[in-house]
Protein backbone atom coordinates (compact mmCIF):
# COMPACT_ATOMS: atom_id res chain seq x y z
CA UNK A 1 0.00 0.00 0.00
CA UNK A 2 2.84 2.34 -0.55
CA UNK A 3 1.99 3.69 -3.07
CA UNK A 4 -1.08 4.98 -1.67
CA UNK A 5 -1.20 9.04 -1.41
CA UNK A 6 -2.02 9.89 1.93
CA UNK A 7 -2.61 13.76 2.76
CA UNK A 8 -0.18 14.33 5.43
CA UNK A 9 -1.92 17.24 8.14
CA UNK A 10 -0.92 18.56 11.01
CA UNK A 11 -1.68 16.43 13.73
CA UNK A 12 -5.72 17.33 14.29
CA UNK A 13 -5.75 18.92 18.04
CA UNK A 14 -8.45 16.57 20.31
CA UNK A 15 -9.76 15.10 16.91
CA UNK A 16 -10.58 11.89 18.88
CA UNK A 17 -11.46 10.52 15.46
CA UNK A 18 -11.94 6.11 15.20
CA UNK A 19 -9.57 4.26 12.61
CA UNK A 20 -12.06 4.07 9.84
CA UNK A 21 -13.18 7.58 10.09
CA UNK A 22 -9.65 9.26 10.24
CA UNK A 23 -8.86 6.80 7.11
CA UNK A 24 -12.11 7.96 5.44
CA UNK A 25 -10.50 11.66 5.30
CA UNK A 26 -7.03 10.71 4.80
CA UNK A 27 -7.16 8.53 2.00
CA UNK A 28 -7.28 10.67 -0.94
CA UNK A 29 -8.85 7.94 -3.62
CA UNK A 30 -11.04 6.25 -0.44
CA UNK A 31 -12.96 9.11 -0.09
CA UNK A 32 -14.57 9.15 -3.34
CA UNK A 33 -14.76 5.95 -3.71
CA UNK A 34 -17.17 5.70 -0.63
CA UNK A 35 -19.13 8.44 -1.55
CA UNK A 36 -19.42 7.36 -5.35
CA UNK A 37 -20.55 3.86 -4.36
CA UNK A 38 -24.03 4.46 -3.21
CA UNK A 39 -25.01 7.03 -6.27
CA UNK A 40 -23.73 5.43 -8.71
CA UNK A 41 -24.54 1.54 -7.56
CA UNK A 42 -28.39 3.06 -7.47
CA UNK A 43 -28.16 3.94 -11.14
CA UNK A 44 -26.38 0.69 -12.39
CA UNK A 45 -28.32 -1.80 -10.18
CA UNK A 46 -32.11 0.10 -10.95
CA UNK A 47 -31.32 2.90 -13.79
CA UNK A 48 -29.06 1.05 -16.20
CA UNK A 49 -30.57 -2.77 -15.44
CA UNK A 50 -34.31 -1.52 -16.06
CA UNK A 51 -32.58 -0.16 -19.23
CA UNK A 52 -31.11 -3.41 -20.17
CA UNK A 53 -34.15 -5.52 -19.32
CA UNK A 54 -36.09 -3.27 -21.36
CA UNK A 55 -33.58 -4.04 -24.16
CA UNK A 56 -33.80 -7.73 -23.79
CA UNK A 57 -37.76 -8.25 -22.93
CA UNK A 58 -37.58 -6.10 -26.73
CA UNK A 59 -36.74 -9.00 -28.08
CA UNK A 60 -38.62 -11.84 -26.67
CA UNK A 61 -42.53 -12.36 -27.22
CA UNK A 62 -46.14 -13.12 -25.03
CA UNK A 63 -48.14 -16.30 -25.84
CA UNK A 64 -51.38 -14.71 -27.04
CA UNK A 65 -53.59 -17.48 -25.01
CA UNK A 66 -51.66 -17.11 -21.29
CA UNK A 67 -50.44 -13.41 -22.29
CA UNK A 68 -47.17 -14.50 -20.33
CA UNK A 69 -43.90 -13.62 -21.36
CA UNK A 70 -42.00 -16.23 -23.61
CA UNK A 71 -38.01 -15.82 -23.06
CA UNK A 72 -37.15 -16.92 -26.23
CA UNK A 73 -35.38 -14.06 -28.77
CA UNK A 74 -36.77 -13.27 -32.06
CA UNK A 75 -37.58 -10.13 -34.22
CA UNK A 76 -41.18 -10.53 -34.32
CA UNK A 77 -41.86 -7.18 -32.47
CA UNK A 78 -39.70 -5.29 -34.67
CA UNK A 79 -41.09 -7.21 -37.36
CA UNK A 80 -44.36 -6.20 -36.71
CA UNK A 81 -43.90 -2.36 -36.57
CA UNK A 82 -41.85 -2.21 -39.51
CA UNK A 83 -44.41 -4.12 -41.88
CA UNK A 84 -47.38 -2.28 -40.03
CA UNK A 85 -48.12 1.17 -41.65
CA UNK A 86 -50.23 2.56 -38.45
CA UNK A 87 -47.18 2.53 -36.70
CA UNK A 88 -45.30 4.25 -39.45
CA UNK A 89 -48.21 6.39 -39.20
CA UNK A 90 -47.62 6.78 -35.78
CA UNK A 91 -43.71 7.49 -35.23
CA UNK A 92 -44.27 10.08 -38.61
CA UNK A 93 -47.14 12.14 -35.97
CA UNK A 94 -45.13 11.66 -33.05
CA UNK A 95 -41.24 12.84 -34.94
CA UNK A 96 -43.37 15.39 -36.55
CA UNK A 97 -45.00 17.31 -34.13
CA UNK A 98 -41.68 17.20 -31.81
CA UNK A 99 -39.92 19.08 -34.68
CA UNK A 100 -42.85 21.29 -35.22
CA UNK A 101 -43.20 22.29 -31.44
CA UNK A 102 -39.49 22.32 -31.31
CA UNK A 103 -39.05 24.48 -34.18
CA UNK A 104 -42.49 26.81 -32.74
CA UNK A 105 -40.70 27.61 -29.34
CA UNK A 106 -37.36 28.15 -31.29
CA UNK A 107 -39.03 31.30 -32.66
CA UNK A 108 -41.20 32.44 -29.85
CA UNK A 109 -38.29 31.83 -27.30
CA UNK A 110 -35.37 33.61 -29.47
CA UNK A 111 -36.60 37.19 -29.31
CA UNK A 112 -38.01 36.93 -25.79
CA UNK A 113 -34.37 35.59 -24.98
CA UNK A 114 -32.20 37.97 -26.81
CA UNK A 115 -33.99 41.04 -25.05
CA UNK A 116 -33.72 39.64 -21.44
CA UNK A 117 -29.63 38.54 -22.20
CA UNK A 118 -29.05 42.19 -24.31
CA UNK A 119 -31.57 44.85 -24.32
CA UNK A 120 -33.54 44.27 -20.45
CA UNK A 121 -31.87 46.46 -17.41
CA UNK A 122 -30.35 44.49 -14.50
CA UNK A 123 -33.52 44.01 -13.03
CA UNK A 124 -35.78 43.51 -15.38
CA UNK A 125 -33.59 40.15 -16.62
CA UNK A 126 -34.22 38.58 -13.14
CA UNK A 127 -37.97 39.35 -12.79
CA UNK A 128 -37.95 37.94 -16.22
CA UNK A 129 -36.03 35.06 -15.40
CA UNK A 130 -38.20 34.35 -12.85
CA UNK A 131 -41.53 34.82 -14.99
CA UNK A 132 -40.16 32.25 -17.38
CA UNK A 133 -38.81 29.48 -14.33
CA UNK A 134 -42.16 30.09 -12.79
CA UNK A 135 -44.37 28.72 -15.40
CA UNK A 136 -41.61 25.98 -15.84
CA UNK A 137 -42.09 24.85 -12.37
CA UNK A 138 -45.94 24.80 -12.06
CA UNK A 139 -47.61 21.64 -12.66
CA UNK A 140 -47.67 19.87 -16.11
CA UNK A 141 -50.77 18.49 -15.23
CA UNK A 142 -52.29 22.02 -14.45
CA UNK A 143 -51.02 23.16 -17.36
CA UNK A 144 -52.08 21.33 -20.12
CA UNK A 145 -55.67 21.38 -17.98
CA UNK A 146 -55.37 25.33 -18.21
CA UNK A 147 -55.70 24.71 -21.95
CA UNK A 148 -58.85 21.96 -21.70
CA UNK A 149 -60.37 25.13 -20.74
CA UNK A 150 -59.55 27.65 -22.97
CA UNK A 151 -59.71 25.76 -25.93
CA UNK A 152 -63.31 23.57 -25.20
CA UNK A 153 -66.30 24.50 -27.31
CA UNK A 154 -67.38 27.73 -24.40
CA UNK A 155 -64.00 28.45 -23.16
CA UNK A 156 -62.21 31.33 -23.40
CA UNK A 157 -61.00 31.45 -27.11
CA UNK A 158 -63.90 31.30 -28.50
CA UNK A 159 -65.95 34.02 -26.26
CA UNK A 160 -62.82 35.87 -27.01
CA UNK A 161 -63.18 35.35 -30.68
CA UNK A 162 -67.10 36.07 -30.95
CA UNK A 163 -66.19 39.18 -28.40
CA UNK A 164 -63.97 40.76 -31.42
CA UNK A 165 -67.37 39.49 -33.95
CA UNK A 166 -64.66 36.36 -35.25
CA UNK A 167 -66.48 33.30 -35.67
CA UNK A 168 -65.39 30.43 -33.50
CA UNK A 169 -62.18 28.61 -33.59
CA UNK A 170 -63.13 24.86 -32.13
CA UNK A 171 -59.55 23.56 -32.33
CA UNK A 172 -59.93 21.82 -28.94
CA UNK A 173 -59.21 18.23 -29.27
CA UNK A 174 -57.15 18.40 -32.98
CA UNK A 175 -53.63 17.84 -33.42
CA UNK A 176 -53.54 21.84 -33.70
CA UNK A 177 -54.61 21.70 -30.12
CA UNK A 178 -52.17 19.59 -29.45
CA UNK A 179 -49.20 21.28 -31.08
CA UNK A 180 -50.03 24.88 -29.24
CA UNK A 181 -50.60 22.74 -25.80
CA UNK A 182 -46.97 21.15 -26.43
CA UNK A 183 -45.36 24.50 -27.57
CA UNK A 184 -46.98 25.89 -24.72
CA UNK A 185 -46.06 23.70 -21.77
CA UNK A 186 -41.95 23.52 -23.43
CA UNK A 187 -41.31 27.17 -24.11
CA UNK A 188 -39.83 28.16 -20.79
CA UNK A 189 -36.96 25.00 -21.85
CA UNK A 190 -36.30 26.95 -24.74
CA UNK A 191 -36.01 30.36 -23.52
CA UNK A 192 -33.51 29.62 -20.54
CA UNK A 193 -30.35 27.85 -22.69
CA UNK A 194 -31.18 30.45 -25.59
CA UNK A 195 -31.06 33.12 -23.19
CA UNK A 196 -28.13 31.71 -21.12
CA UNK A 197 -26.00 31.19 -24.71
CA UNK A 198 -27.00 34.92 -25.94
CA UNK A 199 -25.71 36.16 -22.40
CA UNK A 200 -21.95 34.91 -23.33
CA UNK A 201 -21.84 36.71 -26.29
CA UNK A 202 -18.73 39.17 -25.55
CA UNK A 203 -20.19 42.70 -26.24
CA UNK A 204 -17.03 43.28 -27.69
CA UNK A 205 -17.72 41.34 -30.68
CA UNK A 206 -20.94 43.07 -31.55
CA UNK A 207 -18.90 46.50 -31.09
CA UNK A 208 -16.57 44.95 -33.14
CA UNK A 209 -18.98 43.79 -35.77
CA UNK A 210 -20.51 47.55 -35.52
CA UNK A 211 -16.99 48.77 -35.95
CA UNK A 212 -16.59 46.71 -39.30
CA UNK A 213 -19.69 48.55 -40.73
CA UNK A 214 -22.62 45.63 -40.23
CA UNK A 215 -25.77 46.52 -39.95
CA UNK A 216 -27.84 45.41 -37.01
CA UNK A 217 -29.26 42.53 -38.46
CA UNK A 218 -25.92 41.62 -40.34
CA UNK A 219 -24.46 41.61 -36.68
CA UNK A 220 -27.26 39.86 -35.69
CA UNK A 221 -27.11 36.97 -38.15
CA UNK A 222 -23.27 36.94 -39.09
CA UNK A 223 -22.33 37.06 -34.96
CA UNK A 224 -25.18 36.41 -32.76
CA UNK A 225 -27.24 33.61 -34.28
CA UNK A 226 -23.75 31.54 -35.17
CA UNK A 227 -23.23 31.38 -31.01
CA UNK A 228 -26.14 31.31 -30.07
CA UNK A 229 -27.03 28.25 -31.74
CA UNK A 230 -25.59 25.60 -29.16
CA UNK A 231 -28.55 27.28 -26.74
CA UNK A 232 -31.17 26.70 -29.33
CA UNK A 233 -29.85 23.09 -30.05
CA UNK A 234 -29.68 22.72 -25.82
CA UNK A 235 -32.99 23.87 -25.46
CA UNK A 236 -34.32 21.63 -28.86
CA UNK A 237 -33.13 18.69 -26.68
CA UNK A 238 -36.02 19.15 -24.18
CA UNK A 239 -39.07 20.42 -26.03
CA UNK A 240 -37.82 17.46 -28.73
CA UNK A 241 -37.23 14.38 -26.43
CA UNK A 242 -40.18 15.76 -23.97
CA UNK A 243 -43.08 15.83 -26.79
CA UNK A 244 -41.04 12.80 -27.87
CA UNK A 245 -42.28 10.80 -24.54
CA UNK A 246 -45.18 12.24 -23.91
CA UNK A 247 -48.60 10.45 -23.98
CA UNK A 248 -50.89 12.39 -21.50
CA UNK A 249 -51.42 16.04 -23.70
CA UNK A 250 -52.58 13.39 -26.53
CA UNK A 251 -55.02 11.87 -24.51
CA UNK A 252 -56.48 14.87 -22.84
CA UNK A 253 -56.46 17.49 -25.50
CA UNK A 254 -55.60 15.64 -28.56
CA UNK A 255 -58.47 13.98 -30.77
CA UNK A 256 -59.06 10.95 -32.69
CA UNK A 257 -56.13 10.78 -34.77
CA UNK A 258 -53.48 11.92 -32.39
CA UNK A 259 -52.40 8.91 -31.37
CA UNK A 260 -48.41 9.04 -29.72
CA UNK A 261 -45.54 6.50 -29.51
CA UNK A 262 -45.95 6.85 -26.08
CA UNK A 263 -49.94 6.10 -26.13
CA UNK A 264 -49.34 2.36 -27.93
CA UNK A 265 -46.08 2.03 -25.46
CA UNK A 266 -48.57 2.29 -22.47
CA UNK A 267 -51.79 1.04 -23.28
CA UNK A 268 -49.13 -2.56 -24.46
CA UNK A 269 -48.26 -2.34 -20.91
CA UNK A 270 -51.72 -1.87 -18.81
CA UNK A 271 -54.59 -2.88 -20.97
CA UNK A 272 -53.19 -5.79 -23.66
CA UNK A 273 -50.21 -6.90 -20.94
CA UNK A 274 -47.84 -6.83 -23.86
CA UNK A 275 -44.51 -5.79 -22.24
CA UNK A 276 -42.40 -7.11 -24.50
CA UNK A 277 -43.96 -4.92 -27.89
CA UNK A 278 -44.20 -1.98 -25.26
CA UNK A 279 -40.89 -2.44 -24.84
CA UNK A 280 -39.98 -2.81 -28.78
CA UNK A 281 -41.98 0.46 -29.89
CA UNK A 282 -40.27 2.55 -27.00
CA UNK A 283 -36.76 1.83 -28.73
CA UNK A 284 -37.86 3.79 -31.24
CA UNK A 285 -37.90 7.16 -29.47
CA UNK A 286 -34.51 5.99 -27.86
CA UNK A 287 -33.09 5.49 -31.04
CA UNK A 288 -34.10 8.97 -32.00
CA UNK A 289 -33.07 10.37 -28.79
CA UNK A 290 -29.67 8.76 -29.10
CA UNK A 291 -28.78 9.79 -32.34
CA UNK A 292 -30.03 13.47 -31.22
CA UNK A 293 -28.17 13.59 -28.54
CA UNK A 294 -24.85 12.71 -30.45
CA UNK A 295 -25.66 15.16 -33.16
CA UNK A 296 -26.08 17.45 -29.96
CA UNK A 297 -23.15 16.44 -28.41
CA UNK A 298 -20.75 17.38 -31.67
CA UNK A 299 -22.47 20.75 -32.14
CA UNK A 300 -21.32 21.28 -28.97
CA UNK A 301 -24.88 22.04 -27.31
CA UNK A 302 -24.04 19.83 -23.79
CA UNK A 303 -21.89 22.92 -22.85
CA UNK A 304 -24.55 24.78 -23.33
CA UNK A 305 -26.65 22.66 -21.22
CA UNK B 1 -40.19 48.48 -29.47
CA UNK B 2 -41.21 45.63 -31.66
CA UNK B 3 -39.49 43.34 -29.31
CA UNK B 4 -40.93 44.70 -25.88
CA UNK B 5 -44.51 43.62 -27.68
CA UNK B 6 -43.24 40.44 -28.41
CA UNK B 7 -41.78 40.11 -24.52
CA UNK B 8 -44.65 41.25 -23.40
CA UNK B 9 -47.12 38.83 -25.68
CA UNK B 10 -45.05 35.70 -24.29
CA UNK B 11 -45.78 36.86 -20.90
CA UNK B 12 -49.35 37.13 -21.37
CA UNK B 13 -48.94 33.61 -23.47
CA UNK B 14 -47.02 31.87 -20.32
CA UNK B 15 -49.42 33.35 -17.56
CA UNK B 16 -52.97 33.86 -18.48
CA UNK B 17 -53.60 30.35 -19.09
CA UNK B 18 -52.05 29.42 -15.41
CA UNK B 19 -53.92 32.89 -13.94
CA UNK B 20 -57.61 31.01 -15.71
CA UNK B 21 -56.90 28.03 -13.28
CA UNK B 22 -57.57 29.63 -10.15
CA UNK B 23 -60.13 32.12 -11.56
CA UNK B 24 -62.21 28.63 -12.06
CA UNK B 25 -61.46 27.32 -9.15
CA UNK B 26 -63.75 29.94 -7.75
CA UNK B 27 -66.45 28.88 -10.11
CA UNK B 28 -70.04 28.80 -8.87
CA UNK B 29 -70.89 26.32 -12.22
CA UNK B 30 -69.85 23.09 -11.88
CA UNK B 31 -70.15 23.44 -15.83
CA UNK B 32 -66.08 24.81 -16.85
CA UNK B 33 -67.36 28.01 -19.29
CA UNK B 34 -66.08 31.10 -19.80
CA UNK B 35 -67.19 33.52 -18.42
CA UNK B 36 -67.75 31.91 -14.99
CA UNK B 37 -71.29 33.26 -13.63
CA UNK B 38 -70.05 34.32 -10.22
CA UNK B 39 -67.30 33.22 -7.23
CA UNK B 40 -67.55 31.25 -4.50
CA UNK B 41 -65.10 29.51 -2.06
CA UNK B 42 -67.67 26.57 -1.66
CA UNK B 43 -65.52 23.99 -3.88
CA UNK B 44 -62.16 24.15 -1.18
CA UNK B 45 -64.53 22.52 1.23
CA UNK B 46 -66.20 19.76 -0.81
CA UNK B 47 -62.69 19.20 -1.96
CA UNK B 48 -61.18 18.60 1.27
CA UNK B 49 -64.13 16.55 2.25
CA UNK B 50 -63.47 13.80 -0.27
CA UNK B 51 -61.60 11.01 0.55
CA UNK B 52 -59.58 10.34 -2.52
CA UNK B 53 -58.10 13.15 -3.02
CA UNK B 54 -56.88 12.95 1.00
CA UNK B 55 -55.74 9.83 -0.07
CA UNK B 56 -53.96 10.82 -3.29
CA UNK B 57 -52.62 14.13 -1.14
CA UNK B 58 -50.74 11.51 1.57
CA UNK B 59 -49.23 9.23 -0.96
CA UNK B 60 -47.93 12.17 -2.97
CA UNK B 61 -46.14 13.62 0.01
CA UNK B 62 -45.13 9.92 1.20
CA UNK B 63 -43.37 9.68 -2.21
CA UNK B 64 -42.02 13.21 -2.36
CA UNK B 65 -40.88 13.31 0.72
CA UNK B 66 -39.31 10.04 0.76
CA UNK B 67 -37.74 10.09 -2.79
CA UNK B 68 -36.47 13.77 -2.08
CA UNK B 69 -34.24 12.34 0.91
CA UNK B 70 -33.04 9.39 -0.90
CA UNK B 71 -31.79 12.11 -3.27
CA UNK B 72 -30.76 14.69 -0.99
CA UNK B 73 -28.10 11.75 0.45
CA UNK B 74 -27.10 10.00 -3.41
CA UNK B 75 -27.01 13.34 -4.68
CA UNK B 76 -24.69 15.29 -2.35
CA UNK B 77 -22.66 11.94 -2.18
CA UNK B 78 -22.14 11.87 -5.56
CA UNK B 79 -21.35 15.92 -5.84
CA UNK B 80 -18.82 15.70 -3.28
CA UNK B 81 -16.75 12.70 -4.65
CA UNK B 82 -16.94 14.56 -8.13
CA UNK B 83 -16.30 17.94 -7.36
CA UNK B 84 -12.35 18.09 -6.85
CA UNK B 85 -11.55 14.77 -8.54
CA UNK B 86 -10.47 14.83 -11.80
CA UNK B 87 -11.04 11.53 -13.36
CA UNK B 88 -12.40 9.85 -16.20
CA UNK B 89 -15.45 9.26 -15.49
CA UNK B 90 -16.91 12.73 -14.83
CA UNK B 91 -18.72 13.50 -17.39
CA UNK B 92 -19.91 9.72 -17.35
CA UNK B 93 -21.54 10.18 -14.47
CA UNK B 94 -23.05 13.75 -15.14
CA UNK B 95 -24.56 12.00 -18.00
CA UNK B 96 -25.58 8.85 -16.56
CA UNK B 97 -27.38 11.25 -13.60
CA UNK B 98 -29.45 13.63 -16.32
CA UNK B 99 -30.86 10.43 -18.53
CA UNK B 100 -34.09 9.86 -16.59
CA UNK B 101 -34.84 13.33 -17.16
CA UNK B 102 -32.98 13.80 -20.49
CA UNK B 103 -34.23 10.77 -21.97
CA UNK B 104 -38.34 10.76 -23.06
CA UNK B 105 -40.73 10.02 -20.36
CA UNK B 106 -42.17 6.54 -21.58
CA UNK B 107 -38.14 5.50 -21.85
CA UNK B 108 -38.02 6.20 -18.41
CA UNK B 109 -41.28 4.56 -17.40
CA UNK B 110 -41.73 1.30 -19.41
CA UNK B 111 -37.96 0.43 -18.37
CA UNK B 112 -38.92 0.66 -14.38
CA UNK B 113 -42.05 -0.89 -15.45
CA UNK B 114 -40.44 -3.83 -17.10
CA UNK B 115 -37.46 -4.26 -14.70
CA UNK B 116 -40.01 -4.82 -11.33
CA UNK B 117 -42.28 -6.71 -13.89
CA UNK B 118 -39.35 -8.94 -14.65
CA UNK B 119 -37.79 -9.32 -11.21
CA UNK B 120 -41.24 -10.11 -9.94
CA UNK B 121 -41.55 -6.93 -7.49
CA UNK B 122 -45.38 -5.48 -7.57
CA UNK B 123 -46.31 -2.10 -8.12
CA UNK B 124 -46.23 0.03 -4.45
CA UNK B 125 -45.54 3.00 -2.90
CA UNK B 126 -41.89 1.85 -2.72
CA UNK B 127 -41.73 1.29 -6.83
CA UNK B 128 -43.09 4.98 -7.11
CA UNK B 129 -40.61 6.06 -4.92
CA UNK B 130 -37.90 4.62 -6.88
CA UNK B 131 -38.62 6.30 -9.74
CA UNK B 132 -38.89 9.14 -8.03
CA UNK B 133 -35.65 9.14 -6.56
CA UNK B 134 -34.24 8.20 -9.52
CA UNK B 135 -34.99 11.37 -11.34
CA UNK B 136 -34.67 13.71 -8.42
CA UNK B 137 -30.88 12.68 -7.66
CA UNK B 138 -29.94 14.66 -10.74
CA UNK B 139 -31.49 18.18 -9.28
CA UNK B 140 -29.81 17.61 -5.72
CA UNK B 141 -26.33 16.81 -7.78
CA UNK B 142 -26.18 19.97 -9.78
CA UNK B 143 -26.79 22.29 -6.89
CA UNK B 144 -25.00 21.09 -4.66
CA UNK B 145 -21.91 20.78 -7.42
CA UNK B 146 -22.08 23.92 -8.67
CA UNK B 147 -22.01 25.32 -5.04
CA UNK B 148 -18.92 23.09 -4.51
CA UNK B 149 -17.09 24.39 -7.63
CA UNK B 150 -18.22 27.82 -6.39
CA UNK B 151 -16.52 27.22 -2.71
CA UNK B 152 -12.85 28.36 -2.35
CA UNK B 153 -10.28 25.87 -2.26
CA UNK B 154 -8.18 28.36 -0.01
CA UNK B 155 -10.93 28.04 2.61
CA UNK B 156 -10.43 24.33 3.39
CA UNK B 157 -6.45 24.62 3.11
CA UNK B 158 -6.73 27.64 5.85
CA UNK B 159 -8.79 25.55 7.84
CA UNK B 160 -6.35 22.80 7.43
CA UNK B 161 -3.59 24.92 7.92
CA UNK B 162 -4.83 26.13 11.09
CA UNK B 163 -4.97 22.36 12.37
CA UNK B 164 -8.05 21.27 11.57
CA UNK B 165 -8.78 17.60 10.30
CA UNK B 166 -10.95 16.95 7.26
CA UNK B 167 -14.26 16.47 9.44
CA UNK B 168 -14.00 19.56 11.28
CA UNK B 169 -12.92 21.39 8.06
CA UNK B 170 -16.17 19.43 6.51
CA UNK B 171 -18.53 20.43 9.03
CA UNK B 172 -17.26 23.35 10.19
CA UNK B 173 -16.25 25.09 6.66
CA UNK B 174 -17.66 23.13 3.62
CA UNK B 175 -21.26 21.95 5.15
CA UNK B 176 -22.52 25.55 6.32
CA UNK B 177 -20.99 26.78 2.73
CA UNK B 178 -22.78 24.20 0.97
CA UNK B 179 -25.88 24.05 3.14
CA UNK B 180 -28.43 26.87 1.32
CA UNK B 181 -27.26 24.57 -1.65
CA UNK B 182 -28.30 21.00 -0.45
CA UNK B 183 -31.85 22.83 1.11
CA UNK B 184 -32.30 24.15 -2.73
CA UNK B 185 -32.12 21.02 -4.20
CA UNK B 186 -34.00 18.96 -1.99
CA UNK B 187 -36.91 21.68 -2.60
CA UNK B 188 -36.67 21.29 -6.56
CA UNK B 189 -36.33 17.60 -5.76
CA UNK B 190 -39.40 17.69 -4.23
CA UNK B 191 -41.57 19.84 -6.34
CA UNK B 192 -40.43 17.69 -9.34
CA UNK B 193 -41.32 14.50 -7.54
CA UNK B 194 -44.96 15.70 -6.58
CA UNK B 195 -45.66 17.04 -9.65
CA UNK B 196 -44.88 13.90 -11.93
CA UNK B 197 -47.20 12.19 -13.90
CA UNK B 198 -45.76 10.09 -16.69
CA UNK B 199 -42.98 8.14 -14.88
CA UNK B 200 -45.94 7.56 -11.88
CA UNK B 201 -48.41 6.09 -14.22
CA UNK B 202 -45.69 3.06 -14.83
CA UNK B 203 -44.59 2.35 -11.33
CA UNK B 204 -47.81 2.91 -9.45
CA UNK B 205 -49.74 -0.14 -8.64
CA UNK B 206 -53.44 0.85 -7.02
CA UNK B 207 -52.48 3.92 -5.39
CA UNK B 208 -52.98 6.97 -6.94
CA UNK B 209 -50.50 10.22 -6.54
CA UNK B 210 -52.33 13.63 -6.87
CA UNK B 211 -51.26 13.64 -10.43
CA UNK B 212 -52.67 10.53 -10.96
CA UNK B 213 -55.85 11.55 -9.48
CA UNK B 214 -56.02 14.94 -11.50
CA UNK B 215 -55.14 13.26 -14.56
CA UNK B 216 -58.31 10.48 -13.79
CA UNK B 217 -61.18 13.00 -13.61
CA UNK B 218 -59.48 14.84 -16.25
CA UNK B 219 -60.01 12.19 -18.90
CA UNK B 220 -63.04 11.05 -17.55
CA UNK B 221 -64.49 15.04 -17.11
CA UNK B 222 -65.66 14.55 -13.76
CA UNK B 223 -65.20 16.23 -10.35
CA UNK B 224 -63.66 19.31 -12.53
CA UNK B 225 -64.94 21.63 -9.58
CA UNK B 226 -63.02 19.38 -7.69
CA UNK B 227 -59.78 19.02 -10.53
CA UNK B 228 -59.84 22.69 -10.05
CA UNK B 229 -59.03 23.52 -6.84
CA UNK B 230 -56.60 20.57 -6.65
CA UNK B 231 -54.78 21.67 -9.32
CA UNK B 232 -54.70 25.26 -8.58
CA UNK B 233 -53.38 23.88 -5.18
CA UNK B 234 -50.56 21.59 -6.98
CA UNK B 235 -49.28 24.92 -8.83
CA UNK B 236 -48.68 26.32 -5.39
CA UNK B 237 -47.24 23.40 -3.97
CA UNK B 238 -44.42 23.42 -6.80
CA UNK B 239 -43.93 27.19 -7.29
CA UNK B 240 -43.27 27.84 -3.33
CA UNK B 241 -40.39 25.44 -3.00
CA UNK B 242 -38.77 26.75 -6.74
CA UNK B 243 -39.17 30.40 -5.52
CA UNK B 244 -37.55 29.40 -1.85
CA UNK B 245 -35.42 27.76 -3.73
CA UNK B 246 -34.24 30.64 -5.93
CA UNK B 247 -33.65 32.97 -2.81
CA UNK B 248 -31.17 30.26 -1.46
CA UNK B 249 -29.38 30.17 -4.55
CA UNK B 250 -29.51 33.79 -5.39
CA UNK B 251 -31.41 33.04 -8.63
CA UNK B 252 -28.28 31.09 -9.71
CA UNK B 253 -29.73 27.51 -8.39
CA UNK B 254 -32.83 26.98 -10.62
CA UNK B 255 -30.79 28.23 -13.23
CA UNK B 256 -29.34 25.36 -14.18
CA UNK B 257 -31.61 23.17 -12.95
CA UNK B 258 -34.53 23.51 -16.07
CA UNK B 259 -31.88 21.97 -18.13
CA UNK B 260 -32.06 19.05 -15.94
CA UNK B 261 -35.45 19.06 -15.65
Amino acid sequence: MSSVETVRRPRPKGGGAAGAQSLFWRVSWLRPLVLLTPPVGWFVVIYLAALVTLLITAFWTIDPFTTQIVQSWNLDNFRIIITDSTYWSIIGRTVGIATLVTATDAVLAFPFAYFMARVATRRVQTLLFAAVLLPLWASYLARVYAWILILNHSGVLNWSLQSIGLPPANIGYTNTAMWLVFSYIWLPFMIIPVYAALERVPESLMEASADLGARRWQTLRDVVLPLAAPGVVAGSIFTFSLTLGDYITPILVGGASSTFIGNVVYANVGIANNIPFAAALSMVPLGIMAVYLFIAYRLGAFEAL
Amino acid sequence: MVLRVWVVLILLFLFIPILLIFFYAFNTSNIQSWPIPGLTAKWFGATWADENVRAALVVSLQAGLTATVIALVLGSCAAFAIHRTAFFGREVISLLFVLPLALPGIITGIALNAFFSFNGISLSLLTIVVGHTTFCIVVVYNNVLARLRRTQGSLLEAAMDLGANGFQAFRDITLPLISTAVVAGGMLAFALSFDEVIVTTFTAGSQSTLPIWIYGQIRHGVLLPEVNVVVSFVILITVIPVVIAARLTGGGGIARVPAAR
